[in-house]
């Protein structure tokens, strides 16, 4: 019986600039079903981390309730974690932000804890442009209780059982774009290729950075009939551009085909790369991303990739214009001035 | 079409790709289990291993006895060609101590003979000559005896064995072990002719055999007969193996206080530590090479040390040095090692001094040949240009078609296990010449797949991996061995140690089955594999392929299992390189694409060929 993985890893296994292999980012040993998307995103996100050289105590994994939201426990075992109550991830992961502005925040989410319960934590999450990274591992359904649909269960989609759903989905994309959120992409579980540079440019991204991310449930969602399985997911896809995350690169590279490719500056100097696949959209326009959003749904199509992605507007820090050291590194010399700093603040007032 | 192309589409496909891997080919599952692959003889090790574990050390015993014929010798004494190919040396560093766990079945083992070939066979009518009785030869002898051939053997000994009694000291193979495994080979019902040295091969072909099997060995120790003071000293220098040969057999019984012992083979580990044993103080190994690059085991060096023998190397043999005629030491010359761009060695003399070193007896163990004065050359048996006779390497038939080598008489010195091979092989050989078919049609190995799946997280063999490191086997006091020859050094794994040794075994017989057909592609193992050998991919040539998995596959040596092509169009390439068995991959498989199958794989033996029916004629 294994629920314990070997400690033997690669004796060639890559170094990263810390000097840390992959190991060093793994977490437990799943206990999710055999072959469940959320594995395949818990893998992206320790490759993400490990190849951007992250530390891992400066990490904090947020998440609700859920299959999804038992996925920490999986990646990044020495980083900081906090499994909170169903649908309130956003809480904490803001009162985590306001105290140290220092992390990066990765919040885990599903379908039924952010579409569902915390619909309303998630839109609010949105419009406060918390800085952090916003998974939603999206099956279609509850894996937890047996797979009944979910809120993003697509109308007409065919349960494992044989019924047929009956109810319009929530787009958890179209309805980020619509609320505001300055970075928006959805990819698929099946294909790191894409979801790792999303995730590393999703990381850089200073603000919130949401990742609609459909993973199938292979025990109660990947049945014929399913617009959530591995099948139906890698029949209909369409990305919107092939991407690469550049962390420091500035001189222009040629190899892709001119007027295709785009390159969007992050905060920190860093770049994404985008070889764009679709045509009439702009990763920095909302209105032709809602556009191609909703001709893909119209085709039948699953859009991935980068949506959308708005360097300009400030992150929650800065719209407080909280001071530049973290609130929790703060001493009491600084948060108390002390009687004469009181007097003089008094005084100008009078 | 899948989005997985269209990403693709800018690349240009490479136009020659890897071919999927053939499983069905028993070699392909064979080289995955690296020590077995390894062995000469193809003993099944993970499966004795895991019977160990389970101390069931009858079975253990008999699945080595039917493959390897000499467990308890080979226990103690193989040059364990599997340790080195052990995986555990390229996952950590030291390889399961597979030879001292064998030892561990041969000495827990209860009644095995029940499970061995019951004589009296009913006879076939056909008569065998075998000629030496060493591990060849009674290998032979074991594998026709029960198909009811009528098997004469001859050795000039005392008692059958061969170099295994000879050349190899009592404190590292007692007798007892060795007497109980070649009785269980004579007690089938073979002739022996001891105190026979054959004198001529053509008066045996005279006696009407059918076959003739000759395994004399290499028995001809290396001398330097034109150093300067060979002749003069004569009478305190001897041969190694001749002088071990002697002890053995209790010719001699004592040597002197300072002994040089040339060479650094194992022979001269056993001359020099038997020398302390004999009355020796001051013995001293003196080598050409440098300590590294001695041939001895290094197991061997070690226990040599350890019973204060002194090893010199990079020192060359001038001459023997004699005074009123009697022998006072050796003259060397002092040499230090020059490799060229292809890594040759040279050994150049340095600007020292001579080295005069003291000795009153010098046992020289420089190597041995073979030598075949008793053959005559015109029975048509044909001879090479160094005096070796002309023998097929695969069914090790000579030009006589009568006559098969094997052992060191066939293709020169080499050790036990290779002899034992070679005796299967040949023993194949005999029994398809003296049915009239052709030798070259060799039968296909047994070979068995099972699944091991029992449940969710359940398999039938013991998929954890430890991480402890190897362990000692305890030696008995050097204060006690030293004073008895026959005094066994090392004293084997106690079960509780052996237990924890089996499950360092990484159960590589246990193979990863691929069923494409059922593979959704959800990458679940290529995430959990702790060792990254899974990679889903496109496919390539070998040598880009093999750069583009996800840690890259260095060592050539290991093979590729590359998949069918998957419905993305990618393939499924997995490393065997560091494969540690665990069964995570199926584990986590969501469709049973991964399974762990048990593979066994055993080189067919003669007692076990199927024998074709007879013709019947319309």
């Amino acid at each position: 019986m294994s629920y314990l993985k070997p400690l033997f890893r690669h004796p060639k296994l890559p170094k990263n600039k810390l000097g840390y292999t992959q190991k060093e980012y793994e977490g437990s040993l799943s206990t999710l079903c055999a072959g469940c998307g959320h594995d395949s995103i818990s893998a992206a996100i320790v490759q993400a981390c490990f190849e951007m050289s992250v530390e891992p105590h400066k990490v904090a994994k947020i998440s609700g309730i859920g299959c999804s939201s038992k996925t920490p426990t999986y990646f990044l075992g020495n980083s900081h974690g906090f499994n909170s109550v169903h649908g309130r991830m956003p809480s904490v992961a803001t009162g985590a932000s306001m105290a140290n502005k220092d992390m990066v925040y990765f919040g885990v989410s599903g379908d039924g804890d952010s579409a569902s319960i915390g619909m309303g934590q998630f839109v609010h999450v949105i419009r406060r442009n918390l800085n952090m990274v916003y998974i939603v591992m999206n099956n279609g359904c509850y894996g937890l209780t047996k797979g009944q649909d979910s809120a993003t269960a697509d109308q007409g989609s065919r349960s494992k059982a044989g019924s047929v759903n009956p109810f319009q989905a929530i787009d958890l994309a179209s309805l980020a774009i619509e609320l505001g959120a300055t970075f928006v992409a959805q990819s698929f579980s099946g294909d790191k290729q894409q979801l790792v540079p999303l995730i590393k440019a999703a990381m850089h991204h200073k603000g919130f950075a949401f990742l609609n991310v459909i993973s199938p449930c292979v025990t109660f969602n990947n049945n014929p009939g399913s617009t959530k399985s591995y099948d139906y997911v890698r029949e209909h896809i369409e990305a919107t551009s092939t991407l690469d995350f550049v962390p420091e690169m500035p001189e222009i590279k040629t190899n892709y085909e001119k007027g295709k490719s785009t390159r969007v500056a992050m905060h920190d100097g860093t770049l994404i790369q985008l070889n764009k696949l679709a045509t009439d959209w702009n990763p920095e326009d909302r209105v032709s991303v809602a556009n191609a959003l909703q001709h893909a749904r119209t085709k039948n199509e699953i859009l991935t990739g980068l949506l959308y992605v708005n360097t300009e507007w400030k992150d929650l820090h800065g719209t407080l214009s909280t001071c530049s050291t973290p609130l929790n590194k703060l001493k009491e010399t600084d948060l108390c001035p002390g009687v004469e700093a009181l007097g003089e603040i008094n005084a100008g007032y009078r | 079409m899948s989005f997985f192309n269209k990403n693709w589409e800018s690349d240009i496909k490479p136009i020659l790709t890897m071919k999927p891997t053939n499983t069905k080919d028993p070699e392909y599952y064979h080289k995955v289990v690296d020590c077995q692959y390894a062995c000469p003889a193809h003993t099944p090790v993970p499966e004795y291993i895991r019977l160990i574990a389970a101390e069931r050390f009858t079975e253990a015993y008999m699945v080595n006895w039917e493959s390897n014929v000499f467990p308890g010798v080979l226990g103690r004494t193989c040059d364990r060609p599997c340790e080195p190919a052990c995986r555990r040396v390229r996952v950590e560093e030291e390889p399961v101590a597979i030879c001292r766990l064998k030892r561990v079945a041969a000495d827990n083992k209860g009644d095995v003979r029940q499970y061995m070939p019951q004589g009296p066979f009913p006879s076939n009518g056909k008569k065998i000559a075998l000629i030496g009785g060493g591990p060849a030869s009674l290998t032979v002898a074991r594998d026709l005896a029960p198909l009811g051939y009528e098997i004469h053997l001859f050795d000039e000994q005392v008692a059958g064995g061969g170099m295994m009694r000879s050349q190899i000291p009592s404190f590292r193979l007692p007798e007892e072990v060795l007497n109980e495994e070649v009785n269980f080979i004579l007690d089938l019902g073979i002739h022996t002719q001891f105190l026979t040295y054959v004198k001529s091969l053509k008066e045996v072909l005279e006696g009407g055999y059918d076959a003739v099997f000759v395994g004399t060995g290499a028995p001809k120790g290396r001398d330097l007969p034109k150093l300067p003071g060979r002749k003069e000293g004569d009478k305190n220098i001897h041969i190694g193996i001749e002088w071990l040969a002697g002890v053995a057999f209790e010719h001699t019984k004592s040597i002197a206080s300072k002994v040089i012992v040339l060479g650094g083979g194992n022979t001269a580990m056993d001359c020099c530590r038997t020398s302390r044993r004999l009355g020796g103080k001051e013995v001293k190994v003196v080598v050409r090479s440098p300590f590294d690059e001695m041939k001895a085991s290094p197991w061997e060096k070690e226990d040599a040390l350890h019973e204060d023998i002194n090893i010199i190397d990079n020192h060359v043999p001038l001459s023997f040095e004699v005074n009123d005629g009697k022998l006072i030491g050796m003259k060397f010359q002092k040499v230090k090692p020059v490799y060229d761009e292809n890594g040759k060695r040279q050994l150049l003399p340095t600007e020292e001094d001579e080295v005069f070193i003291e000795a009153d007896e010098v046992l020289i163990a420089i190597g041995q040949e073979n030598s075949f004065p008793w053959i005559e050359r015109n029975i048509g048996l044909e001879f090479d240009q160094w005096g070796m006779p002309v023998v097929d390497e695969v069914t090790f038939q000579s030009t006589n078609v009568k006559v098969f080598f094997g052992g060191d008489a066939a293709f020169g010195p080499k050790n036990v296990i290779t002899a034992v091979a070679q005796g299967h092989q040949a023993a194949v050989s005999i029994h398809l010449f003296c049915e009239g078919l052709d030798v070259h049609d060799r039968p296909s190995p047994y070979t068995n797949l099972v699944s091991q799946k029992m449940g969710i997280h359940e398999w039938s063999y013991d998929s954890g991996v430890a991480i402890d490191q190897r362990y000692i086997v305890p030696q008995a006091k050097k204060s006690q061995t030293l004073k008895d020859r026959k005094k066994e050094v090392e004293l084997g794994f106690d079960i509780a140690t052996a237990y924890k040794e089996t499950q360092r075994c990484l159960n590589c017989d246990v193979q990863t089955v691929f069923t494409e057909d059922r593979c959704i592609e959800c990458d679940a193992c290529m995430d959990v594999c702790p060792t990254s050998c899974i990679t889903f991919t496109i496919n390539a040539e070998e040598p880009e392929l093999r750069q583009n998995l996800l840690v890259p596959a260095e060592n050539l040596t290991q093979d590729l299992l590359v998949s069918k092509e998957l419905k993305t169009g990618r393939v499924m390439v997995k490393d065997e390189d560091v494969c540690l068995h665990c069964g995570l991959c199926a584990e986590r498989c969501p469709t049973s694409a991964w399974d762990m199958q048990k593979f066994l794989y055993n080189t067919t033996k003669a007692n076990q060929m199927i024998t074709p029916l007879p013709l019947i004629e319309k």
